[in-house]
């Protein structure tokens, strides 16, 4: 069978992509516009962004954005693994069917849905919105994120090396954290990579829980795009474009990689 | 060492010895799961410094047995005592019990040394004390200019060894083999035999090993326990399983058995006459058992090699029958001749060829006589 590129491909190829990416290509080449009008060029220019470094609301709004970023994909990550290992190795515990159904909820729950339950928790237990309830929020959402890519590395894993470390003397906590955690470490660093562009670029969720003194970049950018684009407003989408699109390659190059060589070891290891 | 009491120090045979302690005890332990029995009221005693082993088809409990001395699974009844003491409530990290894993479970992400090091490091040894003893280990098991490989650069051969070198580095009162040779193809296995047999020896570590190649049990332990469903069978030497197996299931289970069903009817004596064909004349059996009824139904199961074949009828042979060649199975040091009975029945009687093949004596169709002595079958009761 030969595998030749046809026209019919190329064509498909050429739609799905600009589909996908004409809009953004168009923003990043705008944001390097000289012209203060959108929608006109005139000629290359970086100043936009010099702009930008001197925009404090949008500097403001960056740094709450980094920080809710930060923290909730760390906390994330720490009960998203604890949850999938507590769902994977905790053996038949009551309700057990039901938990793990209930980790893959949110994955499927509209984001309005879950900001609107969010709010009204923290208006009925009287939590004042800000940064604190916005990385309460993300750390919720991003967190069952971070427990599907765990688990299913969990699942693969030979149950008999943890016990070979109990064996060898370890406490259940030792031979986690000395076997079990060096070797799914590149699926939790993928799942904490997830939930860390999750949270960057979330807009429904954080603007049912923030508050006044605290705003995400991706709500600055929306509340300003109402008033009309600047050029600015382009300059900001395309470093945000850029973050993301790491933050997304580098998890799935780290986990694919990572996780095919490991299994890899471990199969040899264990055969 | 008060081992010197023994009266015959050449022979090693704690459990014939009343005054020996047991270092393992299993005293009427039941281990269920759900409504599957997985060992039933078992008893069993092992010594220290014996090479056990526990021989079953798969699903027969043995590893669960073992499972259960490692401290991964506990009994739903009875008691386990170690040294006398109940382990019950010690957790596996507690126990003076190690386990060399089926899968070897080596750590993929450390290296050979780290591997043999990862349970000393969790010991009151100082790090002096760990690298010595390491040092030692890969001494012991041949791995020196492996010591910096990580599992998945070396050969399924050396992990085995590495497995084996982790699993002795604690100097653990009893170490657990679960099928150590499963992954070995058949002439590594022997050599790692032979190896595992002299460093048990060297270390006077008591071995248990799970087991389901009948000729593994009988080349590496001291004792064999052969398992079913559950229970014991029988709990015997080798040569005490092979040549006095307890039941047809033994016999059967190990090497290669003929079995004719009849009817046993005491002469005194310890013999017996044995009916197994209408027409035919009876066999002579000697048997010491006592559950052999004075007249009743009853089997003889004979190894292939105790049976002789020869184109006349031996002259002042108690046991003889005529049959016709069918089949030979040549298999280089031994020939397995498969004789037909008149009666349909087919017997396998096993020759050493210590001639040429050319100049085989019998050959397909030729007519035969199979005979054996009156001690060479083994009577069992019942019909199995």
């Amino acid at each position: 069978m030969t595998r030749r590129f046809s026209w019919f491909n190329a064509t498909s190829l050429t739609f799905g992509f600009a589909f996908l990416y004409l809009p953004m290509v168009i923003l990043i080449i705008y944001s390097f516009n000289k012209s203060k009008l959108v929608t006109v060029w005139a000629g290359f220019s970086t100043k936009w962004y010099g702009e930008l470094m001197r925009n404090e609301a949008f500097l403001d709004a960056a740094w709450v954005t980094l920080k809710v970023a930060l923290v909730s994909s760390t906390v994330a990550t720490v009960l998203g693994t604890m949850a999938a290992y507590a769902l994977v190795r905790g053996g038949r515990f009551f309700g057990r069917t039901l938990f793990s159904g209930m980790i893959y909820a949110p994955l499927v729950m509209p984001d309005v849905i879950m900001g609107l339950s969010l709010l009204l928790l923290f208006i009925s237990i009287g939590l004042d919105r800000g940064v604190f309830t916005i990385i309460l929020a993300h750390t919720t959402f991003s967190m069952c994120y971070v427990s599907v890519v765990v688990s299913s590395r969990l699942a693969s894993f030979d149950r008999s090396l943890e016990e070979a470390a109990l064996d060898l003397g370890c406490t259940p906590f030792d031979a986690f954290r000395s076997v079990t955690l060096p070797i799914i470490a590149p699926a939790v660093i993928s799942g904490w990579l997830l939930a860390f562009t999750l949270s960057l670029d979330d807009l429904v969720i954080a603007s049912f829980t923030s508050g006044p003194s605290s705003t995400t970049l991706p709500i600055k950018i929306f509340s300003a795009v109402r008033l009309g684009v600047s050029p600015e407003i382009n300059a900001l989408s395309t470093i945000l474009i850029v973050l993301v699109s790491v933050g997304v390659i580098s998890a799935s190059l780290v986990s694919k990689r990572a996780i095919i060589r490991q299994r890899r070891e471990e199969r040899a290891a264990v055969t | 060492m008060n081992m010197v009491q023994q009266e015959s120090p050449t022979v090693f045979a704690p459990w014939e010895d009343p005054e020996q302690k047991p270092l393992i005890r299993f005293i009427d332990v039941t281990k269920r799961f759900g409504d599957f029995t997985a060992i039933e009221s078992l008893n069993l005693d092992i010594y220290e410094r014996e090479f056990f082993a526990l021989l079953g088809p798969s699903g027969c409990g043995k590893t669960t047995l073992m499972r259960m001395l490692a401290g991964f699974e506990a009994p739903t009844e009875g008691t386990i005592l170690l040294d006398g003491a109940d382990i019950a409530p010690v957790p596996p990290n507690r126990r003076a019990v190690n386990m060399m894993f089926q899968s070897y479970a080596l750590f993929p992400h450390l290296t050979v040394e780290q591997n043999i090091a990862f349970g000393l490091k969790r010991s009151k040894m100082t790090k002096g004390e760990i690298a010595d003893r390491v040092q030692e280990m890969l001494r012991l098991v041949r791995l020196e200019p492996f010591a910096r490989r990580k599992p998945h650069q070396i050969s399924g051969g050396q992990r085995q060894r590495v497995a084996l070198a982790r699993s002795l580095a604690k100097a653990p009162r009893l170490l657990l083999l679960d099928e150590p040779m499963g992954a070995l193809d058949k002439k590594l296995r022997q050599e790692t035999q032979f190896e595992l047999m002299d460093i048990q020896e060297k270390t006077g570590t008591t071995f248990v090993i799970v087991t389901h190649d009948q000729e593994e049990a009988m080349t590496v332990a001291s004792r064999v326990a052969v398992m079913d469903h559950g229970r014991l069978i029988q709990v015997a030497t080798p040569d005490g399983i092979y040549e006095n197996p307890n039941s047809l299931y033994v016999a059967d289970f190990i090497g290669e058995v003929n079995i004719f069903r009849g009817h046993a009817r005491a002469l005194g004596d310890n013999r017996y006459e044995f009916t197994w064909a209408e027409g035919k004349a009876p066999f002579t059996a000697v048997s010491e058992r006592d559950d052999i009824p004075a007249s009743g139904p009853c089997s003889l199961a004979i190894r292939p090699e105790k049976i002789a074949i020869t184109a006349e009828r031996p002259e002042g042979a108690l046991n003889a029958i005529e049959g016709t060649v069918l089949d030979i199975a040549y298999l280089g040091s031994t020939s397995t001749y498969h004789v037909q009975l008149p009666e349909g029945q087919v017997i396998k009687a096993q020759i050493a060829n210590n001639r040429r093949i050319s100049r085989r004596s019998f050959n397909w169709d030729d007519r035969v006589w199979l005979s054996f002595t009156e001690t060479a079958g083994i009577l069992l009761p019942g019909h199995g």
